[in-house]
């Protein structure tokens, strides 16, 4: 449960092409990690690369170490599927599977575990992660339903339900409010702050008052140019990072004077 | 503010109506109706020629029966080898979809995928001549094996046919034929599946088999039975192909797959029988038409009816 992340020398290729460049940093357990940055300076593919979700693009690779406490993510024997089952992701775009029901999205994780479950163990797992969601009162009463059905904000809940219910080490969340109303992206970030207590998280958001708001730790990414490779300019507790930056360009960022 | 006159009632602009817009309208329009007219027009032939066969005494209809007892077999044949041939070409077109979409190297499946086209474009005639003179002969021994080792099943009782020109060779030429048009809307489909989807299955942990059991073949599953039906379509109203390996042997309704007693299908009996019919004789033969062209509405509506029972979960919306 809530493992820590240790990140050093990552380079993040699409190809030939250097995407990210020399990533060194510790996520701590039980907290909320933000990533910032402008679009395209490698936020969500250094995110991505976490999981090993990167490598699922064609052509795209990974140099480096990614240790999960004292485990090696990119060992030549650590099969990727295990790794994704240690650390679930939540997407930018709600994706609840639309040919599921609600029941069977959150119960999809455990069905792939290949553990034979009881009705009853699967109700209460189904329960417990909907609850842990904040989702169950607004949907019991529509368990077989797709989840397509439902609100944005409440699908985004969905998908947290199912990366939950498989009980990860780590929850990896790619911009997952930009899709969202305000009051449907405080229902989320109020859920992250209650789930801190128990995974670890890391969250790439372009809404710098959100990563101000939620995270205890912020890392800032940024490029020097168009085709220049993305780097983490400066992590650091969020506090600092929005009050006392070391880097004049984060608080260039931060500070809306950016180019 | 205070109002003194009566709120004038707004006065919407007439619509403008611009030449090319009705021009289009109309002439979508009209083919959509063409397409009605043709369709009521078939049936309506189909109707009025079979009529007399409908109404004539059963001692008049060919083999002295009645129509029901001519149209029976042929009926019962026709649906026997469209059943094997979707049963044979269902899963392999899928796997082949799916090898196509989320196995093969990029070039490998191009090429593959022009290979699937070109099967589809080959004339029925010509596949009719490879069942007859390539196939039916090579699998005369398995067949053999068949018999002597799965031969308590009525399938495949003996005895086995010496030419090889059976049911069972018929639905797996109808199924090589019907192949390429299933594994081509299956692959259409799967390559359709939103990233989105095949990426949340991956991110749980998801195997790639596991992926494709959770998000492809769901959200392609409409697809393949679209397919599967197009292809089932083609099976029915095959003709030459039928023509040519069962000719001759119609002999009634039996399960026996591999004996050189085979019922015919609708189509091919037309085409054997039209030429030398007069009379009455052609009125039944329009009358078997006109049961086919039956079986395969009810085949459609039954598909139609399956993709849109759970249309809630089709991943549409």
């Amino acid at each position: 449960m809530a493992k820590r992340i240790d990140v050093s020398d990552l380079d993040i290729y699409y190809g030939k092409f250097l995407a990210v460049q020399g990533v060194n940093v510790s996520i701590e357990p039980r907290s909320i990690t933000a990533l910032i940055g402008p679009s395209g300076c490698g936020k969500s593919t250094f995110l991505r690369s976490i999981n090993r979700m990167h490598e699922v693009i064609p052509g795209a690779r990974v140099e480096g170490k990614v240790v999960m406490d004292g485990q090696d993510l990119y060992a030549p024997d650590t099969d990727p599927v295990t790794v994704r089952r240690q650390i679930g992701m939540v997407f930018q775009r709600p994706n609840p599977f639309p040919t599921m029901s609600i029941y069977d999205n959150v119960a999809a994780g455990m069905r792939l575990n290949a553990k034979k479950m009881s009705k009853a163990a699967t109700d209460e797992l189904v329960e417990r992660s909907l609850r842990g969601a904040n989702l169950w009162e607004e949907v019991k009463d529509r368990l077989d339903r797709p989840g397509s059905g439902l609100s944005g904000g409440q699908q985004q809940r969905l998908c947290i339900a199912r990366a939950i219910a498989v009980e990860p080490d780590v929850l990896l969340m790619d911009e997952p409010c930009s899709a969202l109303d305000p009051i449907s992206t405080l229902a989320i970030e109020d859920l992250m702050t209650e789930l801190k207590e128990r995974f670890t998280i890391v969250i790439v958001t372009h809404n710098m008052q959100q990563a101000a708001r939620v995270s205890q730790q912020t890392g800032f990414f940024n490029l020097n140019g168009v085709g220049q490779p993305g780097r983490l300019i400066e992590f650091n507790p969020t506090e600092k990072i929005f009050s006392n930056p070391d880097e004049k360009a984060t608080e260039d960022y931060i500070s809306g004077r950016f180019g | 503010m205070t109002v003194t006159s009566p709120p004038q009632e707004p006065t919407a602009p007439p619509p403008v109506r611009r030449p090319g817009d009705r021009i289009f309208s109309l002439s979508a329009k009209g083919a959509g109706i063409l397409i009605l007219v043709i369709l009521a027009g078939v049936t309506l032939f189909l109707l009025a020629e079979s009529f007399p066969a409908l109404t004539a005494p059963a001692e008049e209809i060919p083999g002295e029966g009645g129509l029901a007892s001519y149209v029976w077999p042929l009926i019962f044949g026709t649906l026997l080898s469209a059943a094997i041939a979707l049963l044979v070409a269902t899963p392999l077109a899928v796997g082949i979809a799916l090898f196509i979409t989320h196995y093969a190297p990029r070039r490998l499946a191009q090429v593959l995928g022009y290979v699937v086209d070109l099967l589809a474009a080959i004339p029925s005639i010509v596949y009719g001549f490879w069942g007859i003179a390539w196939l039916a002969p090579r699998l005369v021994p398995f067949y053999r094996w068949l018999e002597e080792n799965l031969g308590f099943i009525p399938l495949f009782a003996g005895p086995v046919s010496p030419t090889g020109r059976t049911m069972l060779t018929i639905g797996l030429v109808l199924a090589v034929m019907i192949l390429p048009i299933v594994s081509a809307i299956s692959r259409e489909v799967f390559s359709q599946v939103p990233t989105l989807h095949t990426e949340a299955a991956l991110a749980l942990g998801a195997t790639r088999w596991e992926m494709i059991k959770m998000a492809v073949i769901p959200y392609g599953k409409s697809g393949i039975i679209g397919g599967a039906m197009l292809g089932l379509g083609r099976a029915l109203g095959e003709t030459m192909a039928v023509a040519i390996i069962l000719s001759g042997s119609a002999a009634g309704i039996t399960f026996a797959l591999i004996s050189s007693a085979n019922p015919q299908t609708i189509a091919a009996n037309i085409a054997l029988q039209f030429p030398e019919s007069t009379g009455i004789d052609v009125n039944t033969l329009i009358a078997s038409g006109l049961v086919l062209f039956v079986i395969t509405l009810l085949v459609n509506m039954l598909a139609r009816w399956i993709v849109n029972r759970r249309a809630d979960f089709s991943g549409a919306n």
